[in-house]
Order: structure tokens, then sequence, then C-alpha cells
């Protein structure tokens, strides 16, 4: 009579774990990044986002069945240059005082090879949407998950630097995001 | 090759002193008009230019010090008293110093700001200090001290060379101008 509820519970346990393994996980932010390189006359530039979030539910054995939203806090633009910061939230750029964080959503992901993974997805920035694909990577180790891929977008097609910024010779349309997510993973 | 008692410098010398003297003034004036406007596209060519202007003026400064070691200078008028011969000669040397000074406080300043040099946008100029935003800071204080410092100078070396020709009469204007005949 004694083992009933000892089983009981193991079934439980056993019952729990792919639902737990399913569960969203929140990005470790420290590990994580979100990086941006443009040229600008010529020269290239590097930029980050210090704040950004991110909500992932994920299975390598089934990445039909992901679900992943990203938010990025606009106005946490970093590029080392205060001027260039203060620039880049005003209207012609980011205007994040209306649209104070960009967006994505993996609607489709599917593997492309060993560890090789590509999201397809809407991104927002600025009232504008795009469907974009961004090939990743993904490794495990130490209970961690680590996430890593890059993908180039065209500012001008969010109207990222309007008017007169709009000049392509000044600063290059080409943006080329690169994204690191460090997520718990839970499956050893 | 300049004899030491040589009345003039060499049309090289003159060339170079009138050609830099030129963009150094200019890129001065250049360099205290953009930094005030507002941040634009028209802003940051200027700036590339800037330094384009500025990495020239270090070459060709380069190229004048070593024409200057390899060909004397000719010596000072004997009217001149000993304290006007140390100040020329120093200021002299101070003026070669700021020539390097004023482009590589700015390369660095360029460098820790996270912008790179890349030279009529072709020519990468490698970064010597990673990006570094507080030493960007002071690094453009250094910038700036030093173009203050050899604005002040320039203005000073401008007025004494007008003054030997005007007040003292002599001959060390004419040194510096092909045109100007001497007049001893
Ligand atoms: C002999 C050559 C140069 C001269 C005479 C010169 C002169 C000046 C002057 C007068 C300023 C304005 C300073 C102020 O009032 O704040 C300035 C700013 C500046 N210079 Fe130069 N410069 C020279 C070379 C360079 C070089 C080689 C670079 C970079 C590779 C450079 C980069 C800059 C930058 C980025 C600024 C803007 C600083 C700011 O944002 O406030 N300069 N320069
Ligand atoms: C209107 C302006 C200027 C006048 C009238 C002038 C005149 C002269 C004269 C007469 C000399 C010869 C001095 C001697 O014989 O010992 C000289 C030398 C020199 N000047 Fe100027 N100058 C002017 C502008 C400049 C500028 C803008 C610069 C640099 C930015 C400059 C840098 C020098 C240097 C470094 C020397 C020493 C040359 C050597 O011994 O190699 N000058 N200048």
């Amino acid at each position: 009579m004694t083992r009933f509820p000892l089983l009981a519970a193991c079934a439980c346990l056993a019952l729990a774990m792919p639902a737990f393994a399913q569960a969203p996980q929140k990005v470790v932010a420290e590990k994580s990044h979100i990086r941006f390189g443009f040229k600008q006359m010529n020269v290239p530039v590097e930029g980050r986002f210090r704040k950004f979030d991110a909500t992932v539910t994920f299975d390598p054995k089934k990445p039909e069945a992901t679900k992943a939203t990203f938010e990025v806090d606009l106005a946490s633009i970093d590029l080392g240059n205060a001027e260039g910061e203060t620039e880049a939230r005003r209207k012609p750029w980011l205007f994040v005082e209306a649209f104070p964080k960009a967006t994505f959503t993996a609607s489709t992901v599917k593997a492309t090879g060993p560890g090789r993974f590509e999201a397809t997805g809407p991104l927002a920035i600025k009232g504008v949407t795009q469907t974009i694909t961004a090939p990743f990577t993904l490794v495990d180790a130490g209970g961690m998950r680590t996430v890593e891929g890059q993908f180039p977008l065209r500012r001008l097609q969010f109207k990222v630097g309007d008017g007169p910024w709009a000049d392509t010779e000044t600063v290059a349309d080409e943006v080329v995001v690169r994204f690191r997510f460090v997520i718990p993973s839970t499956t050893k | 090759m300049n004899l030491p008692g040589s009345d003039r410098y060499t049309p090289t010398a003159i060339a170079l002193h009138w050609v830099a003297g030129a963009l150094i003034l200019g890129n001065l004036a250049f360099g205290l008009y953009m930094v005030d406007l507002p941040l634009s596209p028209a802003k940051l060519k200027y700036y590339s230019w800037h330094k384009w202007a500025g990495v020239t003026i270090f070459l060709l400064s380069a190229a004048r010090l070593v024409w200057r070691i390899t060909h004397a200078a000719p010596a000072l008028p004997a009217t001149m008293p000993a304290w006007q011969r140390a100040a020329a000669n120093a200021s002299h040397h101070l003026l070669y110093a700021l020539f390097f000074a004023a482009p590589l406080t700015g390369w660095l300043f360029s460098s820790a700001a996270g912008f790179q040099t890349v030279y009529f946008g072709v020519l990468p100029i490698p970064d010597l200090l990673a990006k570094d935003p507080a030493l960007a800071d002071t690094l453009k204080l250094a910038h700036r001290f030093v173009n203050y410092s050899l604005a002040a100078l320039v203005t000073v070396h401008a007025a004494a060379a007008i003054k030997h020709h005007v007040v003292d009469g002599d001959d060390v204007l004419a040194r510096m101008l092909p045109f100007l005949k001497p007049r001893t």
C-alpha cells in the first residue's frame, strides 16, 4: 500500500517532464546579445541593443513546433557615442517615442542540417512589418543552449533613417544583425 | 643641398612650407566649423574629409621632416638677438612636433570612438586602440588642445615673420617667399 503514492508521484513526474521541456524559456541576458553592423562613409560601425527579451519554446527534434518571440527595447541602443545614440532614437531613425520596441516572431523554424536551423517570421520595426529569414546554429553545452545567427536587413524598408538620411552613400542601406541567445536547456 | 651659409630655403622646402601651411590652416578652420554642425549626412562627410586631410598632412609632414633633416635651414641673420634665435628655433621644433601630434591625436580619438579612418574611403588605416568611450572623451580634448596650441603658435609664427620683414627689415621672410627679393 505504501508503494502506491510513490508510484503515483513517479508517474506524475514522468508526465510532467515533457511538459517541462516544452515550457517557454527566458534568455540569459548577460550571455546573450543583439548586435548590428553597417557602413558609414564606407567605414564599418558596430552597435548593439542593451535591453531585449525573448521567450522561446523550442525542441530541436520538433523545430516546426517552435514558439519564439523577441522584443528589443530600441531606446537601449548602444553605439558607444552619445550623440549618435540620441540621433538614432529620434524620429528620422528609430522614433522610439512612438515605436519603443522592435519585435520578431519565429513563425516557422526548419532544420537545414545538423545543429543548423532557419527561422522565418515577421519582423516589425517602426511600424513596418517585413518577413525575414534568419539562419542560426544551435549548441547544447553545460546545461545551456546557445543559439547564434545573423541576417541582413535593409534599413530603408523600415523607414529607418528617413529624409536626408536616406542618402545611402553616407549610411549604407544594409544592416547586418547578429544575435546570440543563451537559454537554459532542459534536455541534457 | 643647402650649404649652412646659404641664404634661402630650397625651393622644395618653400613649396612644402606653403602647401602644408595652407592645408593645416584649412583643416584647423574646417575642424572648428564641422564640430558645431548638427548631426547630418553632410557632417559625416565633412568628418571623413577632415580625417583624410589630416592623414595627408601627416604624410606631408613626414616628407617635410626628412627633407629638413637632410637640408639645413639658412642661418638666421646676425642682427637677431640670442633670445629671438632661441625662440625661433624652439617654435620651429614645436611646430614640427604639433604637425604630428595633431593628426595622431585625431587618429587615436577616432579609433577610441569606434570610427575607423578609411583614407579616401579606400585605404583602411588600422585602429591602434579598441573602442573605449571614456578614453575617446579624453582623446577628443587632447586633439582639441593640440590644435588650439597649433593655431596659437602659427599665429605668433606668422606675426613674427611679418615683424621681421616690416620692423626689422631683414631677409627672414624673403627666404621663405620666392617672389621677394633679398634686400642684402
Ligand atoms: C593636422 C591635422 C589636423 C588638424 C589641424 C585638425 C584640427 C581639428 C580641429 C581644429 C578640430 C575641432 C576641435 C574642437 O573645437 O573641438 C578637430 C576635430 C576633429 N578632428 Fe581633427 N585635425 C587634424 C587631423 C585629424 C585626423 C588625422 C583625424 C582622424 C583621423 C581627425 C579627427 C577629428 C575628429 C573626429 C574631430 C571631431 C571631434 C569632435 O567630434 O568634437 N583630425 N580637428
Ligand atoms: C602667413 C603665414 C606665414 C608666414 C608669413 C610664414 C613665414 C615663414 C618664414 C619667413 C619662415 C622662415 C623662418 C626662418 O628662416 O627661420 C617660416 C618657417 C616655417 N614656417 Fe611659416 N609662415 C607662415 C605660415 C605658416 C604655417 C601656417 C605653418 C604651419 C602650419 C608654418 C610653419 C613653418 C615652419 C615649421 C617653419 C620652419 C621651417 C624649417 O625650418 O623647416 N608657417 N615661415
